[in-house]
């Protein structure tokens, strides 16, 4: 009956591992071959394998796990899930219900344990309602403000026959956010756009969330008022980063033209992101002389951190088409001369050369290694994927790489979790097998959830695992640095393995590259490789991670690179993360 | 200096994610009416918001309302500054159980209740002024010994605490509340 449902929600891969409970469901998998299982190494391999895979294909994520160890392994993939607002239905198998309660043998209170990492989770006692319950598991995922749901489901339940409800009979209960945007806040918007001498459009992963159409509304808008737009690290590719009104990612490792324009602004359009703390740094002093519109589809997000003066509830792709239609009806207007002299002082801000590094010849430096990647896989834009795991590599990659698409950049932005980038790598090429798809990682990160390499070989998976070796715990270091007096405490990688040789244990191809010289022939050897690569590119060590606005500071007191850092967060600001 | 950071809850000049001083901070009571869908953990994915987030709550009820349309109404009161109970009144909202929510205390006049049991013990004078109390609260007497009473009081939480403040001197041992039961006045 799982199996028919999933059919029926049209769901053609699940990402699992098979245990004691949730044997009838495999042996189901099994009589069939509509439904292709990718068997995981581990269960949270399987959550970040389904969020590649969502993420890449707009689709929800499915995942199957066992009762217990399965379920709770898959907690940190959830919480993941839940915070960057990725649909994923996660199917867990659990005691029969007559030992629920019992200590039963590999028994966990599963929707007790997840429910505040779930949008919703249901614990299923009655087979009638089995069907049901997943094709409501699917609506929930996915309407509103997408994220992760569990169905959990005890044995004998799913033993038991039942009487099935296919998914267009399904009662999908009650939960119907609203999409389209207050018609008043719209005309107000359209009202600001039209006078606005000093307007930026923020946009985040809401435009993401939304689907390619809310991308193209973006981009009409975006180039249709000429207005500047910068984006979140969660938002990367729905503008495109060679389209000319690009200031890049605004943020704590944001672009300095990105952040002062934030900061020296008149309107504020805000298209589907969060205020995160990573983006307003210093509350008070953020964007301080600015109107602010948010177009949000979930009213929490609204007025939770900064209070906006023109809040439009509703998904980005409706509202960004109201938006459109009431302003070219009104004469498509905006203020040329205001906007003319704004993008000459952004222009100077531009001129600051924010990313610019000195490369080096004898030691790689990662700036110069993403470069270089870029450069070498530019030509494959429209099917290549990124994937990052989390530290100084994962802001690096989305200061160098350009994307210009969406659906083709996933990170872990809200949880930051370290293991996050090979098993979302491997759930994108299983989505896009002929794809170039590359997991921009640090070594320690990439050790975290590395067993997935298994999983690559065993499906043939061409991932390319591109390590940005610093030997360090990058981002960990630089704070010290920064915040601890240079005292780095447990911020080595000590006893790394030789990933050449891991990568010959796991069957396949391993590179390692020291010598800026080699690079090129080095990524190229990696691209032209038909198969899955480990690639250990040994980078400078003390690197930092610039620009950066320091915790507790405003976007105007940026750091930028090669800077003078001493001092640069005082105390107050070092209690941030 | 790190150790000698003491950082004040809510104090935003030191703190990024403390973001109320922008706002009012005044601290606001509110009751809510939260109509949620009548099954298994919905009671828990309430609470868990209010822990999870930091949100007080100074009393809370739940109990079916509507058998057939599987609807429960948790009344619940809390305190905060103003965004911050717009902030609990969305992240309540956005539950997928929850059907809506009324902030009574917003929407107009409404009429609060409590029930509470009190059990008093005493001889001689104490035990008369109890009784000559409970009178004039209208307080009913549901168990009597010779030594105790148990009274059942109705009415606001605030006449219910004046209650029981008089108790105590006359020998107030336990007391049992339900939480406040709210409705707005008036027809729908
Ligand atoms: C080490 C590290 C450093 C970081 N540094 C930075 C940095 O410098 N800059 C940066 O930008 N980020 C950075 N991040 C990421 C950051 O933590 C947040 O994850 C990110 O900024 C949030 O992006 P967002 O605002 O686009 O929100 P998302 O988390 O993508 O949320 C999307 C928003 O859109 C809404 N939404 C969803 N669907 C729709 C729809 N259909 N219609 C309308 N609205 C919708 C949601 O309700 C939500 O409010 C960093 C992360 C790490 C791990
Ligand atoms: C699971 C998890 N544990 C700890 C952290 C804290 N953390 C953030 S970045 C980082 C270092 C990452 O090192 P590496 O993967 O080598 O990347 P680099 O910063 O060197 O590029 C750590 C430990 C985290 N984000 N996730």
């Amino acid at each position: 009956m799982v199996v028919q449902a999933l059919k029926d929600q049209g769901v053609d891969t699940v990402f699992g591992y098979p245990g004691g409970a949730v044997l009838p469901i495999y042996d189901e998998i099994f009589q069939q071959n509509d439904i292709r299982h990718i068997l995981v190494r581990h269960e949270q391999g399987a959550v970040h394998a389904a969020e590649g895979y969502a993420r890449s294909t707009g689709k929800p994520g499915v995942v199957l796990v066992t009762s217990g160890p399965g379920a709770t392994n898959a907690v940190t993939g959830l919480t993941d899930a839940l915070m960057d607002s990725i649909p994923l239905v996660v199917l867990t198998g659990q005691v029969p219900t007559f030992m629920i309660g019992s200590d039963a043998f590999q028994e966990a209170d599963t929707v007790g344990i997840t429910r505040p990492c779930t949008k919703m989770n249901w614990l299923v006692k009655d087979t009638d309602k089995l069907a049901g319950t997943i094709h409501e598991a699917f609506h929930v995922a996915t309407a509103g403000r997408p994220g992760p749901v569990l169905v959990d489901i005890p044995k004998d339940v799913q033993f038991a026959d039942g009487q099935y409800v296919r998914a267009e009979d399904a009662d999908l209960g009650h939960y119907q956010p609203r999409t389209k945007g207050d018609a008043e806040e719209i005309a107000e918007l359209v009202a600001a756009i039209e006078v606005a001498k000093k307007p930026v459009f923020y946009t985040g992963g809401g435009v993401i969330n939304s689907g390619t159409k809310a991308s193209e509304l973006l981009r009409e808008l975006v180039e249709a008022t000429g207005f500047p737009i910068t984006s979140t690290l969660m938002g990367l590719g729905a503008y495109p980063a060679s389209g000319d009104k690009w200031l890049g990612m605004l943020g704590m490792h944001g672009l300095y033209e990105a952040n002062l324009a934030m900061h020296d602004c008149d309107l504020m359009i805000n298209v589907g992101a969060r205020f995160d703390d990573r983006i307003t740094g210093r509350i008070d002093a953020f964007s301080p002389n600015s109107v602010k519109a948010h177009i949000d589809i979930d009213p929490s997000s609204i007025n939770k951190v900064i209070r906006v003066d023109i809040p439009i509830v509703g998904d980005v792709t409706e509202v960004l088409q109201d938006v459109l239609e009431l302003w070219k009806s009104r004469g498509a207007k905006t203020d040329k001369t205001g906007l003319a002299k704004w993008w000459k002082k952004i222009a100077g801000w531009q001129e600051v050369k924010c990313l610019n590094y000195k490369p080096n010849d004898k030691t790689i430096r990662p700036q110069h290694a993403l470069t270089r990647l870029e450069a070498l896989t530019k030509h494959r834009k429209d099917d290549r994927f990124i994937c990052t795991e989390v530290g100084q590599h994962q802001m690096w990659a989305a200061q160098y790489l350009g994307f210009e698409n969406p659906h083709q950049w996933m990170t872990s932005g809200g949880l930051g979790t370290m293991g996050y980038g090979l098993p979302a790598s491997v759930g994108v090429q299983i989505a896009h097998p002929d794809a170039l798809v590359i997991n921009v990682a640090g070594e320690a990160s990439w050790l975290m959830n590395m067993q997935e390499m298994g999983t690559a070989v065993q499906y043939r998976a061409p991932v390319k695992q591109f390590i940005l070796n610093n030997e360090r715990l990058g981002m960990v270091r630089q704070w010290q640095e920064l915040l601890h007096g240079e005292r780095y405490s447990h911020s080595w990688s000590e006893a790394l393995p030789d990933f050449v040789k891991l990568a010959e244990a796991f069957g396949c191809k391993g590179i390692r590259v020291s010598d800026p010289a080699d690079l090129d022939d080095a990524i190229q050897e990696m691209l032209d490789y038909d198969g899955p690569v480990i690639m250990d590119c040994l980078v400078e060590k003390h690197e930092n991670c610039f620009p950066m606005i320091p915790s507790g500071k405003a976007h105007n007191e940026m750091l930028l690179g090669e800077a003078e850092t001493q001092g640069a967060i005082d105390a107050k600001g070092s209690v941030l993360v | 200096m790190m150790s000698a950071l003491h950082i004040k809850r809510g104090s935003n000049s030191h703190s990024a994610y403390n973001l109320r001083s922008t706002f009012s901070d005044v601290q606001e009571k509110h009751t809510l009416a939260v109509v949620v869908e009548n099954e298994p953990g919905t009671l828990a994915r309430v609470i868990g918001l209010f822990s999870g987030r930091g949100y007080n709550i100074e009393s809370l009820t739940v109990a079916e309302v509507d058998h057939t349309g599987h609807q429960s109404r948790i009344t619940v009161v809390t305190t905060g500054t103003p965004q911050i109970i717009e902030q609990i009144k969305a992240q309540l909202e956005r539950l997928v159980p929850v059907h809506r929510v009324n902030d009574l205390t917003v929407e107009g006049p409404s009429v609060e209740r409590e029930l509470a049991l009190l059990k008093v013990e005493g001889t001689g004078d104490q035990r008369v002024e109890a009784l000559r109390l409970a009178d004039i609260f209208r307080a009913k007497v549901v168990d009597s010994t010779l030594a105790s009473f148990v009274f059942e009081i109705t009415g606001t939480p605030e006449k219910i605490d004046a209650f029981a403040d008089l108790m105590r001197p006359l020998g107030l041992v336990e007391v049992a509340r339900t939480g406040v039961a709210a409705l707005a006045r008036g027809a729908e």
